[in-house]
């Protein structure tokens, strides 16, 4: 029947041996939660990964519906366009007005273009299209799976014999995975188009010497190294906004929560990929070009 | 404890679903606990109790949408443990289950919800898809101009028939109601009545629901049960208070029974606030050094 009443506090302050004997016990709790708190990361990263390889199974084992596949692409890549061109045409003129007091102190305010283009094409332009895309689309879709979550939908697809995965996850993935080295191409063209209005049009550099230099020390590796790691960021994106999406907890402040962080954590991800890829690429470049890195000064 | 077993009330038939010692748990809370019933084929099951005390996980572990901790589920005398995500994916084809919020995908339109199961498990051509479609909503009472709206723009009732459509559009063997006369008007929670014994009508179709709407219980139902939830039993006592006929239920003297039927509070609310009070205390008893 009822569950019996809970026995009253017996432990005081005063009670030197029993409070020595909660301070045990207050110690043994601290590390129950703290190990409780390392295994349930644990399984949070085992759940992801189980997450991944079902998506990943589920491309290769069954050909996508082609009316399923093209509004996830129309959501993620064409209304995505408009956001990601104008923020890379800000962030192109920003790091004009931040670079040249430094380079012009040391006279070598043509040298612009060259440091403007090598950071938007290596750097801001494939983490600024992510972090928009993780933003607009990211949010959006763990917000959209977890209102499917809460309101039972994605249980009434399993219910009828379909694979919640294949139907919802693999056309955002896909969709992510494809057009997010195109995000990041805008992201570039419009960084690099403000970065050199700005530069010629208010700072007064010289065209001839802006490109010049852009071309001596920006080649094709440095732009395909920003569009190789484009792709790991637009996986990450995807795998990890339809996990938080399909692990919603119930109610409108699970579904925020679950909005909220899948930017959270796609956005730390993208910054520890960066580092690493940015990291195991460098050698690469050194692998194959083993005169070091060109050097701007 | 039940006061009269008729898990087998028809032993001629097969059993369609046969459900043993299942206990279910998530994380350090239990929600079922040794529940065992078998359910013949054409039997229609009504599954009562209070909020909370798992009737629906108890639903979604017949079709094995919830996994047991314990115990297990045979579906026409297939283990659901024992079966493979694509096996299981193939087997809920020959089941319907009608969710309490009806769950319809709202991205999609009324007509692409009822013949999602269709596209998805079947090689019909579209003009027969739409035709049966038409015929489904037909069936449920609702016209065919429906089909081109989104859910959102249906009422309550309206998307519920809806899920109803969805449910039998593979002509299931089994259908499954989560509470589905729920949040309705007492002339809709009638319908939805009528359109449940239209379905148990037809050959070899089992049902099963979930409910505390004791209208629909009575009208419906060929068998009840009745769980009562856990937090209020002790560790021995049977979650499954009760396992009859509708008539049975009636003249049932356990007041566990009686005061679900009459609907009455009795002392409820000042056992849940003692039970507060209790819980609010309990951290202060362990407290921090």
């Amino acid at each position: 029947m009822v569950s019996t009443p809970t026995a009253p506090a017996e432990t005081t302050r005063a009670n030197a041996p029993a409070a020595a004997g909660g301070l045990t016990a207050w110690f043994a709790v601290q590390i129950a939660n703290l190990g409780s708190f390392a295994l349930s990361r644990v399984a949070g990263i085992g759940d992801v990964t189980i997450f991944s390889l079902k998506t990943l199974g589920w491309i290769v084992s069954r050909r996508q519906r082609r009316d399923v596949l093209l509004p996830s692409f129309y959501q993620i890549g064409v209304l995505s366009l408009p956001v990601v061109a104008l923020t890379g045409l800000f962030i192109g003129m920003v790091l004009a007005v931040q670079s040249f007091a430094q380079f012009k102190a040391l006279g070598l305010q043509t040298r612009l273009g060259a440091v403007i283009n090598l950071s938007l094409v290596r750097e801001l332009g494939p983490v600024l299209a992510a972090t928009m895309l993780a933003g607009r689309v990211g949010s959006a879709m763990a917000a959209e799976l977890g209102t499917m979550r809460v309101t039972e939908q994605i249980d009434a697809m399993e219910s009828m014999g379909a694979n919640p995965i294949y139907y919802l996850v693999v056309p955002r993935f896909l969709g992510c995975l494809i057009l997010i080295p195109t995000l990041t191409v805008m992201a570039d063209f419009m960084g690099v188009l403000g970065g050199y209005l700005y530069s010629h049009l208010l700072l007064g550099i010289d065209y001839h010497h802006y490109w010049n230099n852009s071309r001596e020390y920006v080649d094709a590796f440095d732009f395909l190294m920003g569009i190789f790691k484009s792709f790991f960021f637009g996986a990450a994106i995807a795998l990890v906004s339809c996990h938080r999406g399909f692990n919603c907890t119930p109610g409108a402040e699970g579904v925020g929560r679950a909005a909220t962080n899948a930017f959270v954590h796609s956005f730390v991800l993208i910054l520890v990929l960066d580092l690493f890829l940015g990291i195991g690429l460098d050698n690469v470049h050194d692998f194959f070009r083993p005169e070091g890195p060109r050097r701007l000064l | 404890m039940p006061t009269t077993n008729t898990n087998r009330l028809d032993a001629t038939k097969p059993m369609l679903l046969e459900i043993a010692a299942l206990s279910v748990s998530f994380g350090k809370q239990d929600v079922l606990r040794r529940i065992s019933i078998d359910i013949p084929t054409g039997q229609t099951l009504v599954i009562l109790g209070e909020s909370g005390c798992g009737k629906t996980v108890l639903l979604k572990t017949m079709i094995g949408l919830v996994r047991p901790s314990e115990g297990g589920v045979r579906l026409e005398g297939s283990s659901l443990a024992h079966m493979s995500e694509a096996d299981l994916g193939h087997m809920r084809t020959r089941y319907g289950f009608v969710f309490q919020g009806a769950a319809l995908f709202d991205s999609l339109t009324i007509a692409d919800n009822v013949a999602f199961p269709l596209r998805e498990h079947t090689l019909l051509k579209e003009p027969e898809i739409r035709e049966i479609v038409s015929a489904l909503l037909t069936e449920v009472g609702l016209p065919g101009s429906v089909g081109q709206k989104k859910p959102v723009q249906l009422s309550g009732g309206m998307r519920k028939r809806v899920g109803l459509a969805r449910a039998l559009a593979l002509d299931p063997h089994l259908v499954l109601y989560d509470e589905p006369t729920t949040g309705l008007d007492p002339i809709m929670s009638d319908v939805i009545n009528e359109l449940m014994m239209r379905v148990r009508s037809r050959e070899h179709v089992t049902s099963v629901i979930v409910t505390h709407d004791m209208i629909s219980a009575r009208k419906v139902a060929d068998r009840i049960i009745m769980l009562y939830p856990l937090t209020r039993l002790g560790e021995d006592e049977e979650q499954l208070v009760f396992d009859g006929t509708p008539a049975e239920l009636d003249r049932s003297t356990d007041p566990r029974i009686c005061q679900f039927i009459e609907g009455k509070a009795g002392a409820r609310l000042t056992e849940m606030r003692d039970e507060q009070a209790r819980a609010d205390a309990a951290p202060a008893a362990t407290g921090n050094p």
